[in-house]
């Protein structure tokens, strides 16, 4: 009887805790925009995130070139990425011999499990030099090397792991025989890949791009230390950049003493959620019906 | 397609040298035994040790209280619910979606939570953006190991007269307990390692934090402010700091690969 009742208890005790586990997204949504109100009162929607004047003290809250920064970051992190991800993920999955993929599968998982402050560090100290030093005068243009370019290719390195690992999840679960199937038929490795991994798969790379996207729109603390975090459009790569999530973090010890300011940092970060939450629910999506239709 | 994967390889290794360069002939016993003196902004003397402690404290507290709230989760998924159950479904999506929600909005929204709480910068704060940080990569992780637990064994549990709670317990965890241990490594070292969650919630001080309402310094805020000061000395502790930091996702890295390669050999399939 007392073994009955402690399992009921406990039953109902797990349940309501993965319940309320469930529920932390929605929490998290709640809490920003309760705390995000007082300036969505106080200014439109549309003045907060396409201006482009940012002075906190006349209460002028222009989101835009934190936006625009955030974008040409992110933008130049994909592009550098995706193609080298896509190269390694198909030699990994479907080329490199066991003994090569089970070297470099840890070696994936390290990358990924670098903090994001070493990550900066490594900025710091290579990357910026190295556009202050060669790349920019290379292309005739003066830059101290915290740019936008320092920011995207700091955070490419940082989204590799995370693209690479979920295209291989991809390949690995298209069945085995689809490619014997295309070998059959006299197609070389290459033209296999071409044609019907990457197209049976192409949903769920799409996905893992997505994912990265994600990853590389809310990363902080690597891209505050290389970036440069000037308030203005950015017009070049090699113009700094000021993305959403460095302005959260860079501002935490004013935020109290001016007015709307916490409300404001806040409503970024309620912005950063809402693209990041697409982002996920999108891609999670695609992933869960890939992995359907190939069981 | 072998450059790519050289060319990413070789950025790994380039960091990791970078590190190593830079951090070793800043570390000495000075540096991990004693804290910063004179600020930790301008102070040329001294150490990290309260970087070390804070993060330790910080990183474990954090990992264990969502120990506590993930396994019984966890648990629920695995044996309670049924297959196909619906809440369990929901709620795997929403740890995953909660997986990818980057740490400086973790750290806004316990900021948050503290202001409802009338708390200040402190190690509990810390403590509470990073368990939520921490908890989906510990409970996704655990979940992924107890699904490959097949039903007939939990079958033979009940057959045997044992209740779900007695069968989750004695069953389900100590066959999964190495997948247990490599979660909650992989969740320290993300813990330890979060910066952006901690900046708002656990502030910085000099000092090694004496009670949970204290603010407690971590190691990658160390690295953070340390490495913009004007003084070679001062930055020589964010180095140390981050080849600290380094060694011990390493360890994590090593560890939970040992762990997994283990458990796979005794568990019954």
């Amino acid at each position: 009887m007392i073994r009955r009742a402690a399992d009921r208890l406990s039953g109902w005790f797990f349940q309501t805790l993965t319940v309320f586990s469930a529920l932390i997204v929605f929490a998290m949504a709640a809490g920003l925009f309760l705390r995000s109100r007082p300036i969505l009162m106080d200014q439109s929607l549309n003045r907060l995130l396409f201006s482009s004047s940012w002075h906190p003290l006349r209460g002028e809250f222009g989101f835009l070139p934190f936006i625009m920064g955030t974008l040409w970051v992110t933008g130049i992190a994909v592009a550098i990425a995706v193609p080298l991800c896509i190269l390694t993920a198909v030699y990994l999955s479907e080329y490199a011999p066991a003994r090569i993929r089970n070297f470099s599968s840890p070696l994936i998982d390290l990358l990924a499990g670098i903090p994001s402050v070493v990550y900066g560090i490594w900025g710091v100290l290579i990357i910026v030099p190295f556009i202050k030093d060669h790349l920019a005068p290379f292309f005739g243009v003066f830059s101290t090397g915290y740019s936008a370019l320092a920011g995207g290719m700091v955070l490419a390195v940082m989204i590799f792991p995370v693209i690479i690992h979920v295209i291989i999840e991809v390949f690995r679960a298209i069945p085995y025989e689809v490619r014997e199937a295309s070998w059959a038929l006299g197609a070389t490795r290459w033209q296999t890949i071409k044609h019907v991994v990457l197209r049976r798969g192409l949903a769920g790379v799409i996905a893992a791009i997505v994912l990265g996207l994600s990853r590389a729109f809310g990363e902080t603390m690597a891209v505050l230390m290389v970036a440069g975090n000037v308030a203005r459009l950015p017009e070049s790569v090699f113009d700094p950049a000021y993305p959403l999530p460095a302005l959260i973090a860079n501002h935490y010890g004013e935020m109290m003493s001016v007015p709307l300011y916490d409300s404001a940092l806040l409503f970024s970060s309620l912005i950063l959620l809402t693209v990041v939450l697409l982002f996920n629910i999108l891609s999670r999506l695609i992933l869960i019906r890939v992995s359907r239709r190939t069981r | 397609m072998k450059a790519a994967s050289l060319i990413i390889l070789s950025v790994l290794a380039l960091i990791l040298a970078t590190i190593l360069l830079k951090g070793l002939p800043a570390l000495n016993l000075d540096m991990i035994t004693k804290t910063p003196r004179g600020g930790f902004y301008l102070g040329k003397e001294g150490g990290i040790l309260n970087a070390i402690v804070g993060s330790l404290y910080l990183a474990g507290g954090a990992t264990l209280l969502s120990l506590l709230l993930s396994l019984p989760i966890v648990l629920y998924l695995n044996v309670f619910a049924g297959k196909r159950s619906y809440l369990a479904a929901f709620t795997r999506f929403s740890l995953d979606v909660l997986w990818g929600v980057p740490s400086i909005v973790y750290g806004a929204f316990g900021f948050t939570i503290m202001l409802f709480l009338g708390l200040r910068a402190s190690l509990l704060g810390g403590m509470i953006a990073v368990t939520l940080l921490v908890l989906p990569i510990m409970s996704r992780t655990m979940d992924e190991v107890m699904r490959m637990v097949p039903a007939e064994l939990l079958d033979a549990s009940y057959a045997l007269g044992a209740t779900r709670v007695e069968t989750a317990f004695k069953v389900m965890t100590r066959q999964t307990l190495p997948g247990i241990l490599t979660a909650v490594l992989i969740a320290f070292g993300r813990g330890i390692g979060d910066a952006a969650s901690v900046i708002f919630t656990a502030g910085f001080t000099d000092h090694i934090p004496g009670s949970l309402l204290q603010p407690a310094a971590t190691l990658p805020l160390a690295i953070f402010f340390q490495l913009g000061t004007p003084f070679p000395e001062v930055q020589q502790r964010a180095y140390a700091s981050a080849l600290i930091l380094t060694i011990v996702i390493l360890f994590v890295c090593v560890t939970s690969r040992l762990l997994i390669r283990k458990s796979s050999k005794n568990i019954i399939k």
